[in-house]
């Protein structure tokens, strides 16, 4: 028996479940900022193959939403050949 | 040749300082040559919770810009022979910390000491990095709140992958050190428990360091809890864990809510 009143269900679980998706969440972001650095990496590679491109006039913007996130990716495709001398596509 | 250690946490306010001045002086008091390195420059609390305040000359920064050599700055704690403190500026900024000159300086301090415990600045920019940057271990400092566990999560990534031992494939040993707890709170499902707390950081328990008035009377004091506290139960956790840092086995007592009801029903923790 204890002379202190107790609460029914004190506030330690709330911050425990708090605490998980915190740290799912926390977790996702780290995929989702690995992801974009993948993605990236890959479409840079993938258009290279075929134009020049100027490394600084390049954005890639996640907006993230609820349920869907929408990429947007700017690049700027340089005129004149690509470096192997294949056709260049804007 | 020394041991580096960073007392770290990412959130401010845990009880890094406290930490650092206790376990240094704990370490020191088993007869270990120890420095405790204050770099949170620009703030600089650790010669106030060890009461040299008055003291400080020079500092870490005069040190690492090669103003004066090391021995010029360091100050010996007058209660224990094997203690020494190495402060932090107040006047200059984080830029003026080199990573060459922290190198030449923690180098230096190795050769010299036995332990070399460096209290880490609270977030995770430059200053918290640099801290780390020549650490050998690193106690993570935590309290069992929300966003302590949240940020010590993230200190336990960037302790992986920032200090030179890791980028030159080694790996840290890390000690969690939970403060602030309560036991009577655990008991009423009010406050995280020691489980909750390590499912999320599973790293080795260094010691779990009960919430205490002890503490606040010390820094008042200026002299770290285990120098002026030695009977109270917060000074013999952090002699359990210094004893733990050497590599000796000490259970682990996890602060029981017996007493702390006790105490709490003679009106103790409002003293």
């Amino acid at each position: 028996m204890s002379l202190i009143p107790r609460t029914p269900v004190g506030s330690a679980p709330i911050a425990r479940a708090r605490l998980q998706s915190l740290l799912e969440h926390d977790r996702s972001l780290v995929s989702h900022a690995d992801l974009l650095s993948v993605l990236r990496e890959e479409i840079f590679a993938l258009i290279e193959r075929h134009a020049a491109i100027d490394a600084n006039k390049v954005q890639f913007m996640v907006v993230r939403g609820t349920t869907a996130s929408t990429l947007t990716v700017d690049i700027q495709v340089r005129h004149g050949r690509a470096p192997h001398g294949g056709p260049v596509r804007a | 040749m020394g041991k580096v250690i960073v007392v770290t946490s990412g959130k401010g306010g845990v009880g890094k300082t406290t930490s650092t001045a206790a376990l240094g002086a704990a370490l020191a008091r088993g007869g270990q040559k120890v420095v405790v390195v204050d770099f949170d420059v620009g703030l600089r609390n650790l010669d106030l919770v060890m009461g040299a305040e008055r003291r400080v000359v020079f500092d870490l920064t005069d040190v690492v810009q090669d103003r004066v050599k090391l021995p010029e700055a360091l100050l010996h704690d007058g209660r224990l022979d094997t203690l020494y403190l190495l402060p932090a500026s107040r006047t200059r900024g984080k830029e003026a910390l080199t990573e060459e000159g922290v190198a030449r300086v923690i180098s230096e301090l190795r050769d010299q000491f036995d332990w070399v415990v460096c209290d880490s600045p609270a977030g995770i920019e430059r200053g918290a990095m640099l801290a780390m940057r020549f650490a050998d271990e690193a106690v993570i400092v935590v309290n069992p709140e929300i966003s302590s566990v949240r940020d010590s999560s993230r200190m336990l990534g960037l302790v992986d992958s920032k200090p030179l031992k890791v980028e030159k494939g080694g790996r840290l040993d890390k000690h969690l050190l939970i403060t602030r707890f309560d036991p009577v709170r655990v008991a009423c499902g009010e406050m995280l428990s020691v489980d909750d707390v390590r499912e999320v950081l599973p790293i080795p328990l260094l010691g779990i360091i009960p919430e205490s008035e002890e503490v606040l009377r010390a820094s008042n004091l200026g002299a770290p809890i285990t120098v002026c506290g030695r009977e109270s139960a917060v000074s013999r956790a952090y002699v359990d864990a210094a004893r733990r840092i050497k590599g000796d086995w000490v259970e682990m007592t996890v602060p029981s809510k017996d007493k702390g009801l006790f105490m709490k029903l003679l009106g103790g923790r409002a003293a």
